[in-house]
């Protein structure tokens, strides 16, 4: 459904990507991997259109995305979970929910959709906050509350990145078994992870990064017998 | 004896001016990132637009304040649209120097059509006269201008917190990019806000007229106090830009009565003190 096409894109003059390729299927979670500063959240911003890329082509389900101006590709279905969470600080929770339906919808939301009695009948606890300030919440929770903003807009695909990082071990459990549901309600994922132990948990095939560049393309198994990629390239 | 009490209100429509150039001037900062150095001048615009108006139309202030603003509101959404947005890739720098550019050529165009010199707006009937209020004879005008301010705010207040545009706009001024993938058309939500800003500033000008009259200076004039509104009172918040309005209007205000020479060193001074207490400002948010 997400074909990504030898991509390549700047910061400024500095050339980050150079020529990435992948492939997400429906219903897929992949996760791509690698050490820090290689280019996957470049690489979810360019699919995203918050980098632009200056070469190659993204389509989704049959649209060319490159191009395209971030709030057009979110429309189409497309989600976006940055590192960082990034929730609004001056927002309430429940304020930060809405800000996840989107207005220009051009399809209507089936049964199955995200909605914000859904989001609180899951998760309780930001309903129990959800006249705080998104600010006041704890790590944990401010990381599910990105992830369910997000899929309020009710996207067909996320790009998570990074969605464990500076987590306590049981929270990193909360939020991939949370993905784990959203994948299973349908939705494809292509999560960004330094965090080899948690992926390798949830997702169905990988791609390793180095450099700008990917170096693996595999399963799990396929990442367990490649024991000189993981020693070349990730983090032990 | 009753000094105080005209100095007080004297403070009070001044902060109601203020007010009504600095909102726009924050809410575009807290978005956008740009510190608009043209929105005095178009907020001078809406002063030398609202003389020719009423020279044309003798004595129509009500029409040159619905008239003007709605001039400034389509002047702005080109700026940003044309100028501003192309403008946006290449920096803050950038951006920056042309808000400055352009409020050097309004100005400029300004002293070549209407010349460089002061116009003196009259205003008649009501507004025009005084009324008894708290024990003095004081101006209606000045009255009217704070209740103005009043109203706008009262209005941008509801808006911002009351609706779901309210709620997409302070998302945007915590973090246009994340609004942005939300599906959010942010360019739009930045030209509206633009236009907005520049409306609002026309709108103070035509006010600014009768009070201040109309001349080439009143831009600089007034940018420097809003830049202080914007800085005490928290770079991107309303609330701020009230409280800081209110503050600044009072300070200038006995500031001339107490120490007439020192006046405009108090603004200065309040703002080196709310930076050193607070740098994000009063009611600015903690980076
Ligand atoms: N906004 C930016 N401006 C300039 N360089 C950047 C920016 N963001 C990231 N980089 C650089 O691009 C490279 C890739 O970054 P990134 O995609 O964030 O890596 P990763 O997510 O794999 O850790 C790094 O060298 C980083 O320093
Ligand atoms: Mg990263």
């Amino acid at each position: 459904m997400l074909e990504v096409r030898d991509i390549h894109s700047y910061y400024g003059k500095s050339h980050i990507l150079h020529g990435v390729s992948l492939d997400l299927k429906e219903g897929e979670l992949v996760c791509l991997l690698g050490r820090n500063g290689v280019g996957k959240s470049t690489t979810l911003k360019s699919i995203m259109g918050v980098v632009k890329p200056q070469q190659g082509s993204i389509r989704f389900r049959d649209q060319e995305l490159t191009g395209k101006d971030p709030y057009e590709i979110a429309r189409l279905g497309v989600g976006y979970v940055p590192e960082d969470r990034r929730i609004f600080r001056s927002l309430t929770v429940h304020e930060n929910l809405l800000m996840g339906i989107k207005s220009g919808e051009k399809e209507s939301v089936g049964e199955g959709g995200w909605t914000v009695e859904r989001v609180y009948q899951l998760f309780p606890r930001l309903e129990e906050r959800k006249n705080n300030k998104g600010s006041h919440l704890s790590g944990g929770e401010q990381q599910m509350l990105t992830v369910v903003r997000t899929l309020m807009g009710n996207p067909r695909v996320i790009l998570i990145d990074e969605p464990t990082e500076g987590l306590a071990p049981l929270i990193v459990k909360d939020v991939l078994d949370m993905l784990v549901t959203v994948r299973k309600s349908g939705v494809t994922i292509l999560m960004v992870e330094q965090n080899f132990k948690a992926a390798i948990k949830v997702a169905d095939r990988f791609y390793i990064m180095s450099k700008g560049q990917i170096v693996f393309a595999g399963n799990t198994a396929a990442l367990l017998a490649a024991e000189e990629v993981r020693k070349n390239y990730l983090e032990v | 004896m009753n000094e105080i009490p005209v100095f007080f209100l004297h403070g009070l429509a001044y902060a109601g001016l203020l007010f009504l150039v600095s909102a726009g001037l924050t809410l575009v900062f807290g978005m956008m990132n740009v510190l608009n150095f043209a929105h005095a001048a178009m907020y001078m615009l809406g002063a030398y637009f609202s003389y020719s108006i009423m020279m044309h139309f003798t004595g129509q202030f009500w029409l040159s304040l619905m008239v003007c603003p709605a001039i400034l509101f389509i002047i702005g959404a080109l700026i940003e649209r044309f100028l501003l947005r192309r403008v946006h890739k290449f920096g803050h720098v950038q951006e920056l120097l042309l808000t400055f550019g352009l409020a050097y050529i309004i100005t400029e165009l300004v002293k070549w059509y209407w010349g460089n010199y002061p116009l003196a707006v009259n205003i008649g009937g009501f507004l025009g006269s005084t009324i008894q209020i708290i024990g003095i004879t004081y101006p209606v005008y000045r009255i009217f201008i704070f209740l103005c301010a009043i109203f706008v705010g009262t209005v941008m207040a509801l808006i911002l917190y009351k609706t779901r545009l309210g709620i997409i706009l302070r998302a945007a001024v915590n973090d246009s990019e994340m609004t942005n993938t939300l599906g959010v058309n942010v360019p739009l939500v930045f030209m509206g806000v633009f236009a907005f800003g520049a409306a609002l500033s026309g709108f103070a000008g035509v006010i600014a007229g009768p009070l201040l009259s109309t001349f080439p200076g009143m831009a600089q004039e007034i940018l420097l106090d809003a830049f202080v509104v914007i800085v005490v009172g928290g770079f991107g918040s309303l609330g701020g830009a009230v409280v800081a309005s209110l503050l600044i209007g009072q300070l200038q205000s006995f500031g001339v009565l107490l120490f007439p020479k020192l006046s405009i060193a108090l603004v200065y001074l309040l703002m080196a003190v709310v930076l050193i207490i607070k740098p994000s400002g009063l009611f600015g948010e903690e980076q």
